[in-house]
C-alpha cells in the first residue's frame, strides 16, 4: 500500500532543481499532506488501486508513453492541462490583451526561457519543448507525473527539455554525483493528489534557487510550523497548495498574472466557477474580524490582508534573493577559473556563469497600491536605459476602488540590453554548446544566439541596465499575534510612510493646522504664567 | 466679616463637571497620540481608549442634555453683557489690587457674562466641531453605507477634529487656571466639589 513504499525521510531534497546544487541521488521523499492515514490501514484514500490498472502494469521507457497509459483511461485530463498555464506558460491581460507568462516575458532571474527551453523546461508540465517546434497539441507530451508522483522520485533535470531521468548520469556533468534512473512503473502507479512537495518542485524553487524568486514559497512550506504558515502548519489545518487554489479541470485558480487584489463581499461557497478562490476574503470575508475589533475591519477598504498579517518575507533561514547582477557575470576567479561563492547563510552571493547576488531572510516588504493587474515587460519591448527598466508594473492607486496596499518583495538588479535598439537582450546561457553563456562566458555570442532564437534585431552593442521585478506577497500568513500592530504603520515613520494618496493617523496632518493648534495652547499657557506671575507678586507687595 | 453660604451646583451638575473633566483630559491625552503628537498608551490602545472615552461622554452629555432642559438650568448658558466691562477690567488690573470680584454668582446666575461667554463658545462652537467630526471619524466604516463616502475624506474630518482638540485645549488651559482667580486660590474649585460658594 501507500506506506509501505512511501519511505517518510524529511529531507529536502529538491535543492535538485536549483542550478547549482543538483547533487545527491534522488531520495524519497514525504508524499507532504495528500496522504491523510486512513482510519483503517489497509483502507486505500483513493477508490482506485492503480497498481491493478493493467495499463501501468509494464515497464515504460519514457515519461510520454506513462502518459499515453494515464490517458486510456483519463480521456479528458491532457485537453484539460493544454488549457492551463501550467502547459501553455502563457497568459493574456484581459484589460490589453497583452501575452504575457513564462513564454513571452523576460524576468529579472533567468530572463528569458527562449533559446534555452532543454533547461528551463524542466520545470513544464510537458516533455520535449527544446525549442520553436514543439507540438502544444500533442496530448502525450503533457507531463502527469510530475505533479501527481507521490514518490518524491521522479524528478526533472536542466537540460532534458522536461523529460525525467530515464537512465543513471552525473549530473551536473563532470561533477562526480550520480542521479538515478526513475521507475516510472513504481512512480505511475503510485499516483495521487498534488502535495506541497509536487507543486513545490517547481514554484519553491523558481530562478533556480530554494526561494529565490518569491519570498514567500520556498522548501520550508512542506513542513512547516505554525509559526511560518497558520495555514500550512503541519500539526495544525495542514493545508494543501489546493485548498486555497481550488482546482477544476486542472485549472489551477489563483494566478499572480491576474490576481484579486480587492475581493469584496462575506466568504463563499467554493468550487462556484464565477470566484476566484484563491483569496483570504473567499473564506474570511472581507469583515475578518470579530465585532470588538470593527475599526480593523474598516481597513479592509484600502488595505489587503497580507499587508497585517504577513509581517515579512522570508520568515526562516533560507531567505529570498533581492537582487541578481547579470554585469559582474563572466567575471573569473584570480586563478582565470569559473568562480561560485556562498554567503554566510550558504546562499549564492557570485557565481561566474551569472553574476553577484543578495540574498536575505525576515525581509520587511514594500508597500504598493495593487489593483491586481500587472504590466509586464515582454520580449522586444523598448526600454528606457536612463531609468531603472520596471519588468513589471503594478497597476492601481488610492483613487481606485479595486486597489488596495499590498506588501511587495521588489528584487532588483541588472540585465543586458541592446544599446542601439533598445530593448532587453535575450541571451542563451544553458547548455553544453559554443555559444551558452555558462559554458563559454562569451556575452557576445550568448546574446546573440539568444536574440536570433527570439527573432530579434541586435546591434551588437549591449549593456546593463537597472531593473526591478516586483512580486505580490501573499503566502506565509502568520498566525494573529504575529501582525502587524497599529503602531507600525500608524507612526511617522511605519511601514507606510511612502505610501501616497490615503490619509494615516499618526503619519498625517495638516502642518499648519498643528503649528496654530499648538501656537494657541502656548499662547494661552504664557498667558496663564504672565498673569499668574503678576498676581503672585502683586499679592506679595501687598 | 460675614461670610454667606450659598448652594451653587447640585449633585447632578458637579457630577457632570467633574466626570466630563477626566473624559476630556483623556480624550486629549489619547487624541494627540492618535494624532502623531507622541507615544504614550501606543497607538492601538490609544485608539481604544480615544472611542472608550468618546462613547461615555456620549452617554453622560444626553444625561447632562435631559437634565439641563428638564431642569431649566440650560437658561445658564444665555450669554449677556451686562456688566461686562467691569469684568474684562477685574481680570485686566483689579484682580492685580486685591478687589472683590464684581460679579457676585446666585443659584439662579451661576456663571458670570465672561463665562458664559466662553462656555457658549464651547457648547455651540468647539463641541460641535469635535463631536460632528468626531462621529464621522468612529464611523469612518460606514460612509459608504450612508452614502457620504463622495463627500467626505478622512483628511478632511481629521483636520476638523484635530482643529477642535487645539481649540479645546487652549480652553481647557485658560480654565483650569481661572479656577484659581476666587476669593482664594482653591475657592473656585472648592465650590465646585462641594456645591457650596463662600460669599464674601
Amino acid at each position: 500500500m501507500f506506506s509501505t513504499n512511501r519511505i517518510v525521510i524529511p529531507v529536502l531534497i529538491l535543492y535538485a532543481l536549483t542550478a547549482n546544487a543538483i547533487a545527491e541521488p534522488a531520495t524519497p521523499i514525504e508524499a507532504g499532506d495528500q496522504g491523510t492515514q486512513p482510519a483503517v490501514a489497509s483502507v486505500m484514500p483513493s477508490t482506485a488501486d492503480h497498481r491493478k490498472f493493467k495499463a501501468l502494469q509494464k515497464q515504460f521507457k519514457s515519461g510520454p508513453e506513462v502518459t499515453e497509459a494515464c490517458l486510456s483511461c483519463h480521456t479528458e485530463s491532457a485537453k484539460q492541462v493544454q488549457h492551463t498555464k501550467h502547459w501553455t506558460w502563457e497568459s493574456v491581460d484581459p484589460q490589453t490583451g497583452q501575452k504575457r507568462g513564462k513564454r513571452n516575458i523576460i524576468n529579472n532571474f533567468c530572463t528569458s526561457v527562449v533559446s534555452n527551453e532543454a533547461d528551463c523546461m524542466a520545470c513544464h508540465a510537458g516533455y520535449g519543448w527544446k525549442d520553436d517546434s514543439f507540438d502544444f497539441t500533442a496530448e502525450k507530451n503533457v507531463d502527469c507525473l510530475v505533479c501527481h508522483d507521490t514518490t518524491g522520485t521522479y524528478r526533472k533535470l536542466p537540460g532534458f527539455a522536461g523529460h525525467p531521468v530515464y537512465k543513471p548520469l552525473e549530473f551536473p556533468p563532470g561533477s562526480g554525483r550520480r542521479v538515478e534512473a526513475v521507475d516510472l512503473q513504481r512512480v505511475a502507479q503510485t499516483i495521487g493528489m498534488p502535495s506541497r512537495t509536487n507543486c513545490g518542485s517547481c514554484h519553491f524553487f523558481g530562478a533556480g534557487g530554494n526561494g529565490a524568486k518569491h519570498g514567500d514559497l520556498d522548501s520550508s512550506l512542506q513542513h512547516p510550523g505554525k509559526y511560518l504558515d497558520v495555514h500550512m502548519d503541519e500539526k495544525g489545518l495542514n493545508f494543501s497548495c489546493q485548498t486555497c487554489h481550488a482546482t477544476s479541470k486542472h485549472q489551477v485558480s489563483g494566478s499572480r498574472y491576474n490576481m484579486a487584489a480587492a475581493p469584496k463581499g462575506g466568504a463563499h461557497m467554493r468550487g462556484t466557477k464565477d470566484t476566484s478562490p484563491a483569496s483570504c476574503q473567499s473564506c474570511h470575508g472581507n469583515k475578518p474580524h470579530p465585532a470588538a475589533m470593527t475599526k480593523l475591519n474598516q481597513h479592509t477598504d484600502k488595505i489587503a490582508c497580507q499587508t497585517c498579517h504577513i509581517p515579512a518575507v522570508a520568515r526562516n533561514e533560507i531567505g529570498t534573493e533581492l537582487s541578481w547582477d547579470w554585469s559582474d557575470a563572466t567575471k573569473m576567479g584570480p586563478d582565470g577559473k569559473p568562480l561560485l561563492r556562498m554567503d554566510s547563510a550558504g546562499r549564492r552571493a557570485f557565481d561566474s556563469r551569472k553574476g553577484s547576488f543578495v540574498w536575505d531572510s525576515y525581509v520587511i516588504p514594500e508597500y504598493r497600491w495593487f489593483n491586481g493587474i500587472a504590466k509586464y515587460k515582454v520580449i522586444g519591448d523598448k526600454i528606457d536605459p536612463t531609468q531603472t527598466v520596471q519588468i513589471n508594473e503594478f497597476g492601481g492607486s488610492a483613487n481606485d476602488p479595486e486597489s488596495r496596499i499590498w506588501p511587495v518583495k521588489v528584487h532588483r538588479g541588472k540585465q543586458p540590453y541592446d544599446k542601439i535598439n533598445l530593448t532587453l537582450t535575450l541571451q542563451h546561457t544553458g547548455g553544453e554548446d559554443d555559444t551558452a553563456l555558462w559554458h563559454n562566458y562569451d556575452w557576445q555570442k550568448a546574446i546573440t544566439t539568444g536574440m536570433n532564437a527570439g527573432g530579434l534585431p541586435y546591434s551588437g552593442e549591449f549593456g546593463f541596465v537597472s531593473t526591478e521585478h516586483t512580486w505580490p506577497i501573499t503566502h506565509m500568513v502568520a498566525p494573529k499575534g504575529d501582525a502587524l500592530s497599529c503602531a507600525q504603520c500608524h507612526s511617522k515613520n511605519g511601514r507606510l510612510k511612502d505610501v501616497e494618496g490615503v490619509y494615516i493617523p499618526a503619519r498625517d496632518g495638516s502642518k499648519v493646522l498643528d503649528i496654530l493648534g499648538w501656537t494657541l495652547a502656548l499662547l494661552a499657557l504664557m498667558g496663564v504664567f504672565v498673569h499668574g506671575g503678576i498676581r503672585i507678586i502683586a499679592a506679595k507687595r501687598g | 466679616m460675614t461670610v454667606e453660604r450659598i448652594y451653587v451646583f447640585k449633585r447632578f451638575e458637579r457630577f457632570w463637571h467633574w466626570s466630563q473633566a477626566a473624559l476630556i483630559i483623556t480624550m486629549m491625552l489619547t487624541g494627540f497620540e492618535v494624532h502623531g503628537a507622541y507615544e504614550f498608551f501606543g497607538f492601538g490602545k490609544a485608539v481604544a481608549l480615544h472611542t472608550l472615552g468618546a462613547w461615555l461622554l456620549i452617554s453622560l452629555w444626553v444625561f447632562a442634555i435631559f437634565w439641563h432642559l428638564t431642569t431649566g438650568e440650560w437658561r445658564q448658558y444665555i450669554p449677556t453683557l451686562e456688566k461686562i466691562n467691569a469684568i474684562i477690567r477685574f481680570y485686566l488690573i483689579d484682580i492685580f489690587k486685591g478687589a472683590p470680584h464684581p460679579y457676585r454668582p446666585t443659584a439662579l446666575k451661576k456663571h458670570n457674562p465672561l463665562q458664559r461667554l466662553a462656555y457658549i463658545v464651547v457648547l455651540l462652537f468647539i463641541s460641535p466641531v469635535l463631536w460632528i467630526s468626531g462621529w464621522f471619524y468612529l464611523f469612518y466604516g460606514d460612509w459608504k453605507a450612508w452614502g457620504v463616502d463622495g463627500y467626505l475624506s478622512l483628511e478632511w474630518v481629521a483636520f476638523f477634529h484635530t482643529a477642535g482638540a487645539f481649540m479645546m485645549l487652549a480652553f481647557f488651559i485658560a480654565h483650569v487656571y481661572l479656577t484659581t482667580t476666587g476669593h482664594t486660590p482653591t475657592a473656585h474649585i472648592k465650590t465646585m466639589i462641594t456645591g457650596w460658594d463662600e460669599v464674601h
